[in-house]
């Protein structure tokens, strides 16, 4: 790999890992990570697997990174520019941006009428998805990694065969009167 | 079993497969059609897009390229995002099965036309009978408390506690195979869910009709000899942004059931073959009303308000169990309210995901949908129960020009795709969410039992799983795209039997309308398929034999296929 190659390739990890980071929050992984902002406890999506899901090609965004990569970038100049922020110019522009101004340019990116708000809409599903869902991974491999969204949702593991059952699941007694206007067939009137 | 126009050679040239009756798409309006032409006699091809699974070959697996996103489609429009199945059995596949017929008042609906919507020959009562059928063939079953799940009984509980009734809801579910697992959107592992893979499409395969999945129909055009030729493309089995090769197939009638997100639009791509198509081809969809509500549940107000105990030290904590829709709220479905203003709040689960992106943190003061006050909610998420709210909508959806195959750009190799639906609400739309949301509100928030918020529309527009209305019956052609028989108006021999064909929202869960009219239409397509030379005949019993729903609706055939 050429050096600039390399760095494409940090920038690219960086910059997505900061929006990954913007939708669903979480600690910092190091000291020091610029990335991550730490906005919130816990891991967020960035630890649960959003950079992986994002570059998997069935997701459908990897041909369309350099893009994200460059425009999100080139958004977050604009925004600090508008806001009178000064940008370390050694990070990429969205990484470089404090977490609350990230927040404020995705809200713009992603809000109704914003000419590219589909693409960032698409970007930010597979964000949340990373965190809710882990859907690069199968997902008992991701329970018994401890995958850090589903853990965080308290998702109930599955019998030992791999399927969920739910034995206890009822209250077990009435608890409303039905309609009055219910037909023989159960059915509304 | 073979009908005189079966095999190659004969007719429109010499390599052109011929078959009697070509049926697109295989969900209720599909499967049922095929079971009673095949049943009947004619020789029935069936093209799917999606692909073929069955039993153990449904995953419980959140994974990209596990059923559940092989089985299902997301399409993004401009204002209206359409779940629907892509899959042999389509939407009973991916269903949570809830079956409550239609209310009366529904038949009764105006809409934006200033006139009945549906024709005059249709009223709950005389769609009693073919729900019956429906009834015995899947078959449907009444649910009691000790069937209702925790979340059922949560939102009863609740219904109650506000003054109000909650009816355990019809269901197409075996309970005794049910696991209460909630993976329904991924298919039914254990064969509890009647899914049309279990009854209408074995019952056809045994009379000879033939499936093709992956076949994905694009648009039809005419034969010299007054039928119609189908052209598919093969689409690839993992990746369905590939299409593989491309044919077509020769019929004397088509039944056009590919769903109300993808009927219209191979109808509008046919038009230069066909010539023009009635206005309401495209036009006039309802997303039934659609809208979801989510409420964050206060665990300890729900033991001492409610006075529930799951008898394990929890209160509730269950949103992960259970099986989609079990209690619903019918207060509302009340005829003496104006239109718009009637609807039914029914208990629901989607699986994370699609069940917690849209979903709103109440009381934020940042962004509602991601970020970090998302964040805390989703550690809550096993205290989050979520409400489905059916109102009735303006059919104010209308679909652009065709993408260039199927319904949809696919963006993602499975699932997820760009299409040209439009849905701009309506005031009277806006106003029946309006209230639907106020009436949860009430109902959750009383005594902090919750803090209720609605999902936002600002992410993907509106969203439904129900789509309807692109495609209708009416008596009215201006407004209608098919006769009270099911037939495309201006084009003989082309019917259309799936949601596409119901003329507005319902307000409660539309497969067991959708399925009704599918029955009540095949009479008068068994009888247009004998005019074209297909050698059928009408009056197949249920797919497992059974003859009662038959006899009820016996007595109504005659009168449905005269024109």
């Amino acid at each position: 790999m050429r050096p600039e190659e390399n760095d494409d390739v940090k920038v690219r990890v960086l910059t997505l890992e900061a929006f990954a980071d913007t939708i669903v929050p979480g600690e910092k992984r190091f000291p020091g990570d610029r990335a991550v902002a730490g906005a919130a406890s816990g891991p967020g999506a960035v630890a649960a697997g959003a950079v992986e899901l994002i570059e998997t090609p069935a997701a459908g965004l990897s041909q369309g990174l350099d893009w994200y990569v460059t425009t999100l970038n080139e958004r977050a100049r604009e925004h600090a520019a508008r806001e009178g922020l000064s940008l370390d110019p050694a990070l990429p522009g969205f990484v470089a941006l404090p977490f609350d101004d990230r927040v404020a340019l995705v809200q713009t990116l992603t809000a109704p009428g914003h000419p590219e708000k589909e693409l960032w809409i698409s970007l930010a599903l597979f964000s949340n998805m990373a965190f809710d869902t882990a859907a690069h991974m199968h997902t008992l491999d991701a329970i018994a990694e401890g995958h850090p969204g589903l853990a965080a949702m308290n998702l109930a593991a599955p019998d030992s065969d791999g399927l969920w059952r739910f034995p206890e699941y009822s209250y077990g007694r009435p608890l409303a009167r039905r309609h009055p206007g219910t037909t023989a067939s159960g059915s509304p009137a | 079993m073979s009908g005189t126009g079966g095999g190659a050679g004969s007719g429109t040239g010499s390599a052109t497969e011929r078959t009697d009756v070509l049926v697109i798409g295989s969900g209720f309006g599909g499967a049922i059609a095929a079971y009673h032409l095949a049943a009947g006699g004619a020789k029935v091809v069936l093209l799917e897009r999606g692909p073929w699974l069955k039993g153990e070959d449904f995953d419980h697996d959140f994974k990209l390229g596990s059923s559940y996103t092989r089985i299902f489609d997301f399409v993004v429009g401009d204002g209206m995002s359409v779940l629907g199945g892509n899959c042999v059995g389509g939407g009973s596949v991916v269903y949570f099965a809830a079956m409550p017929r239609a209310p009366g008042f529904v038949f009764e609906r105006r809409g934006s036309i200033g006139r009945r919507m549906w024709p005059a020959a249709l009223t709950r009562d005389t769609l009693d009978p073919w729900y019956d059928r429906v009834a015995e063939a899947l078959p449907v079953s009444q649910q009691d408390w000790p069937d209702v799940t925790y979340a059922g009984g949560l939102w009863a509980a609740a219904c109650a506690h506000a003054g109000g009734t909650a009816n355990p809801v019809p269901v197409a579910v075996d309970n005794d195979r049910c696991t209460n697992c909630n993976w329904m959107m991924a298919g039914c592992r254990f064969d509890a869910k009647r899914s049309l893979l279990l009854n209408y499409l074995p019952a056809a395969i045994a009379h000879g009709t033939e499936i093709r999945p992956l076949h994905e129909v694009q648009h039809l055009s005419r034969t010299d000899d007054g039928g119609y030729r189908v052209h598919y493309d093969v689409v690839d089995g993992e990746d369905y942004r590939v299409h593989d090769s491309s044919g077509v197939i020769d019929a004397k009638l088509v039944v056009l059931a590919a769903g109300a997100g993808a009927t219209p639009v191979i109808l509008q791509r046919s038009e230069p073959a066909l010539g023009p198509m009635p206005y309401a081809v495209g036009r006039y969809f309802s997303g039934n009303g659609e809208r979801l509500n989510t409420a964050i549940v206060d665990e300890d107000r729900v033991r001492e308000v409610l006075g529930l105990e799951r008898g394990d030290g929890l209160a509730y904590a269950a949103n992960q169990i259970g099986r989609g829709p079990v209690v619903a709220n019918w207060d509302r479905l009340d005829p003496s309210l104006p239109e718009h203003s009637r609807f039914s709040l029914e208990q629901l689960y989607f699986p994370p995901g699609l069940g917690t992106i849209l979903a709103q943190a109440p009381g934020a003061t940042g962004p509602t949908w991601f970020g970090v006050e998302k964040k805390e909610i989703l550690r809550r998420w096993q205290s989050w129960l979520t409400v489905f709210i059916m109102v009735e909508d303006d059919n104010e959806g209308v679909f652009g020009p065709p993408p260039a195959t199927g319904n949809a750009m696919r963006l993602s190799q499975q699932m997820l795709g760009r299409g040209n639906l439009s849905y701009h609400p309506t005031a009277n739309t806006l106003r029946g969410w309006s209230e639907a949301d106020a009436a949860v509100r009430d109902i959750l928030e009383r005594d902090g039992l919750a803090e209720v918020m609605p999902w936002t529309n600002d992410v993907v527009g509106a969203y439904t799983v129900h789509p309807l209305a692109s495609c209708r019956i009416g008596d009215d052609p201006a407004s209608s795209a098919l006769d009270d028989r099911h037939e495309l108006r201006g084009h003989p021999g082309i019917f259309v039997t799936d949601g596409s064909a119901v003329p507005g929202a319902l307000t409660v869960n539309p497969a067991m309308t959708i399925a009704a009219l599918a029955e009540r239409a095949m009479p008068a397509i068994v009888e247009a398929a004998r005019e074209r030379g297909v050698p059928v005949r009408y009056g197949a019993p249920a797919p497992d034999g059974s003859t009662s729903g038959r006899r009820g609706a016996a007595s109504l055939v005659g009168g449905l296929t005269r024109r």
